[in-house]
């Protein structure tokens, strides 16, 4: 079950309010994604709590509806 | 928890452990491909660890480090990352500096 862009958006919005997203769906398929994340909630996180903060926002999605999502995360 | 005691007898037998599907010269999955191969242009010897072959270890590795995906790397028993932090790691000279801050090469 593919999950699609606005759906993975609202997830990580739900979760970071503050954060800017940018997805791209590499293959055109729903199913392989590149995301790069902006929040001021990853100031002063290492990069595995910041992208833990991302996977948590999915909600165990990650790793099984969702492949491959490739995730770039930088603090603002 | 007979699946950790196995996790962390790899991790206290192997410098540099890559929890990954398929194997080092047999990558099944190309985000397993990545760090492999990073890994081998750093010229550091690793344990891959092909998860394929344990659905046990699959899963318990996952909890283990509480990260949902594999690859995984650890160096002397710390959690590095999963491929995206490890290539970014090594696209900006972090990955290297953490080998030698280690003592690994």
């Amino acid at each position: 079950m593919p999950l699609p862009v606005d759906e993975i958006k609202k997830l990580i919005k739900d979760a970071i309010p503050d954060a800017s997203i940018e997805i791209k769906d590499l293959m055109g398929d729903n199913n392989h994604y590149a995301a790069i994340i902006k929040s001021s909630k990853f100031n002063n996180l290492s990069k595995i709590e910041q992208h833990k903060l991302v996977y948590k926002s999915l909600k165990g999605k990650m790793g099984n509806e969702l492949h491959a999502l490739s995730i770039t995360t930088e603090g603002k | 928890m007979e699946i950790n005691e196995k996790i962390k007898n790899l991790l206290n037998e192997n410098d540099i452990c890559l929890f990954m599907k398929g194997t080092p010269d047999a990558p099944q999955c190309g985000f397993s491909m990545a760090v492999s191969n990073v890994l081998k242009h750093l010229n550091v010897s690793f344990k891959g660890i092909n998860v394929l072959e344990d659905e046990n270890l699959r899963q318990g590795i996952k909890k283990f480090s509480d990260w949902p995906t594999i690859p995984q790397l650890y160096v002397k028993k710390e959690f590095i990352g999963g491929c995206d932090i490890i290539k970014e790691m090594f696209e900006k000279g972090e990955l290297k500096k953490l080998f030698e801050e280690k003592k690994i090469i």
